[in-house]
């Protein structure tokens, strides 16, 4: 036991491989426990995972603002209905592919963007997220992409070796989740090198990262293609779970929400990007089902969830500047502080045999991979804090 | 091996230098001297890349270099501490040395470099794991300059090293360029408004004054000069 927490703790890609399998198990009970119903809401959470984790990347940790995203994922998912409507491919090679045309698509509009800043580059990705959808209502391409009304898709089949009654939502939930897995897994290894450490420089101050020889414009482009990639790669699963491609599913809102869920999940963080997703899917029905049960007229009960969740938005917010990602960091090291003041109370004349700078001898839980893994994002929020008191 | 010919830089409408020769020989210490304005910091800006000039050359073993963007200067030998700044504060103090050299490629020289740097800067050693935001003033100059050597520059262009320094540290500075020069035959190019402690390890000096050139000599000439001290170095 001692050896394995040994290895997660020098090792990120040995401890990022462990807490992917512990989430594809913990999604394995999850999904089976629940209802159809559910199991869609999870298939929801899941690729706009994918879409939030890309702009997290992009956003949260190079600095360079998207509103495109939503169109990304109009990229990705016109690209699988597509492919297997005209070719047929296995769903694996389906997905690729949405996530490669995107990329493609990330190479164009990151070559533009990486010469913009702030406002510029936000009418830039504005225009890109605005003008992409309208694509399918152009009149060369309606037959093509199926106008106004999108593509349908056939549903994608369970294995015969589920059995015969297994619900095709559980199947698009585990192919979804799979799929926000792998890019979480993915993502979470490429920021913690050299491509993360960079990005976060070029972000923070463009010509000392130059001056140090970081190439900032191929970084950006870079950074954009990969956040495109997994944008393309939910826009896919999108598709595959709504068994639909269609202009109205990537409004300019959902660019938009896309941004609030980064923020509010805690701008740069990973996991941040997963709290981000999940309040994108369940704010919303919750607000409603809130509503419809308040006993107000129609006319006000409509209107009702739109308010509540902006509320809900605005009320994260102010209690967790730093995302929810980094508010509950927030506590995890209020709690852990305090739980070591009163195993080790005596600041008598011990304090001054252990010394400041000794490790501490009820420190235990220093050790958790867990903490270890922490430690790089806290020093990234501790700058971050810095950061916005300057400005 | 750094030669400068007839360089003029324009901010907007606003000409800062106008037509400035240098010459810098290589393992020596140059320093640039002036008033406030006088156009020292835009020379440094435009020989590293920052800065695109209106006319005029930079180069640097006969490349010339205001054509390239400032990666590739970068990779050219050529390191800029700038006069502020120069730091990435949301990196740790190693993460910022390691930056300093990521171009190179090189892992295991690049961690001999950054305990090099450690040893010179015993400050940073300490503060290691620290995000560059939680360090002093002062703090964040060495790591600056220990950011810039740990790419292993050929030339090191730093712009008023001592802003903030205590009398002590400067000294200590100073020496350690001098030293570069000496022991590693590095070649520097000092922008300083403090023009006593720079001429005291300077080989030459340049006086700019309204983006022009005043003066370039020995710097034992220039100390020596009263008149020259007395109207553009005020000591
Ligand atoms: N970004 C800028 N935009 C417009 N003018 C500028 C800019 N930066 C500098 N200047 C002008 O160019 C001239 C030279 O400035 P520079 O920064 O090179 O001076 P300096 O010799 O480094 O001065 P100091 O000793 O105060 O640092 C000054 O007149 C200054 O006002
Ligand atoms: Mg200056």
């Amino acid at each position: 036991m001692g050896t394995v927490l040994n290895v997660l703790r020098r090792s990120t890609l040995a401890r990022h491989t462990a807490a992917a399998l512990a989430a594809i198990v913990a999604l394995y009970f999850l999904t089976t426990a629940v209802g159809p119903y559910r199991d869609l809401q999870i298939a929801q959470a899941a690729y706009l995972t994918c879409a939030v984790a890309g702009l997290t990347v992009l956003t949260g940790l190079g600095g360079q603002i998207s509103l495109g995203h939503g169109a990304f994922m109009a990229v990705g998912a016109y690209t699988a209905v597509l492919v297997i409507g005209h070719w047929g491919w296995p769903l694996a090679a389906v997905l690729a592919a949405a996530a490669g045309v995107t990329a493609v698509a990330g190479v164009v509009v990151g070559a533009v963007a990486a010469r913009l800043h702030g406002p510029y580059l936000a009418g830039a990705t504005l225009a890109f997220a605005v003008g992409l959808p309208g694509l399918a209502n152009y009149k060369p391409l309606t037959d093509e992409l199926g106008g106004q009304n999108g593509l349908t898709l056939v549903p994608p089949i369970p294995p015969a070796g589920l059995g015969e009654t297994f619900p095709l939502e559980r199947w698009q939930s585990w192919i979804a989740c799979l799929g926000a897995v792998i890019t979480l897994f993915l993502l979470g290894n490429l920021v913690r090198g050299r491509f993360g450490r960079t990005l976060r420089a070029s972000r923070d101050d463009e010509i000392a990262a130059a001056l140090s020889g970081v190439r900032v414009a191929r970084l950006r482009i870079t950074a954009t293609v990969v956040s495109a990639a997994a944008a393309g790669l939910g826009g896919g699963l999108l598709a595959v779970v709504a068994t639909l491609a269609a202009p109205g599913a990537f409004p300019l809102t959902l660019s938009l929400q896309l941004i609030a869920a980064i923020i509010i999940g805690g701008l740069g963080s990973l996991p941040g990007a997963v709290w981000g997703a999940l309040i994108l899917v369940y704010v919303p029905t919750w607000a409603s089902d809130l509503s419809t049960s308040s006993g107000f007229s129609h006319n006000i009960a409509s209107n009702l969830p739109l308010a509540i969740y902006g509320l809900v938005l605005i009320v994260v917010t102010l209690a967790f500047p730093r995302g929810l990602q980094g508010g509950l960091r927030d506590i995890g090291g209020a709690v852990r502080r305090r739980a070591r003041k009163r195993r080790d109370p005596a600041p008598g004349p011990r304090a001054s045999t252990s010394g400041p700078t000794t490790t501490h001898p009820g420190g235990a839980d220093e050790a958790t991979p867990d903490q270890a893994g922490a430690r790089p994002d806290d020093r990234g929020d501790a700058g971050g804090r810095g950061e916005r008191l300057r400005r | 091996m750094l030669e400068v010919k007839g360089l003029t830089v324009h901010y907007g409408a606003v000409r800062a230098l106008g037509g400035v020769d240098l010459s810098v020989d290589e393992g020596s210490v140059t320093a640039v001297l002036g008033a406030n304005g006088a156009g020292k910091t835009t020379l440094l800006r435009t020989v590293s890349g920052l800065l695109k000039p209106r006319a005029g050359s930079v180069e640097l073993d006969g490349r010339e270099l205001t054509r390239l963007p400032v990666e590739d200067i970068v990779r050219l030998g050529v390191a800029h501490v700038p006069q502020s700044g120069g730091v990435i504060t949301e990196l740790t103090v190693e993460e910022n040395l390691r930056l300093g050299g990521l171009w190179r490629r090189d892992r295991a020289a690049l961690t001999r470099r950054v305990a090099e740097m450690y040893e010179l800067f015993p400050p940073l050693a300490e503060r290691r794991a620290r995000t560059a935001a939680t360090l002093s003033g002062g703090e964040r100059q060495m790591l600056a300059l220990a950011r810039a050597l740990t790419g292993g520059p050929r030339l090191l262009l730093v712009d008023e090293p001592s802003l903030g320094l205590a009398p002590r540290v400067v000294a200590q500075l100073m020496a350690v360029l001098r030293r570069l020069c000496d022991e590693d035959g590095r070649t520097v190019l000092l922008v300083e408004q403090n023009a006593r402690s720079a001429l005291s390890v300077a080989d030459r000096a340049v006086v700019l004054d309204l983006g022009a050139v005043v003066a370039a000599e020995a710097a034992a000439t220039l100390a020596a000069d009263d008149r020259l001290r007395h109207a553009y170095l005020g000591f």
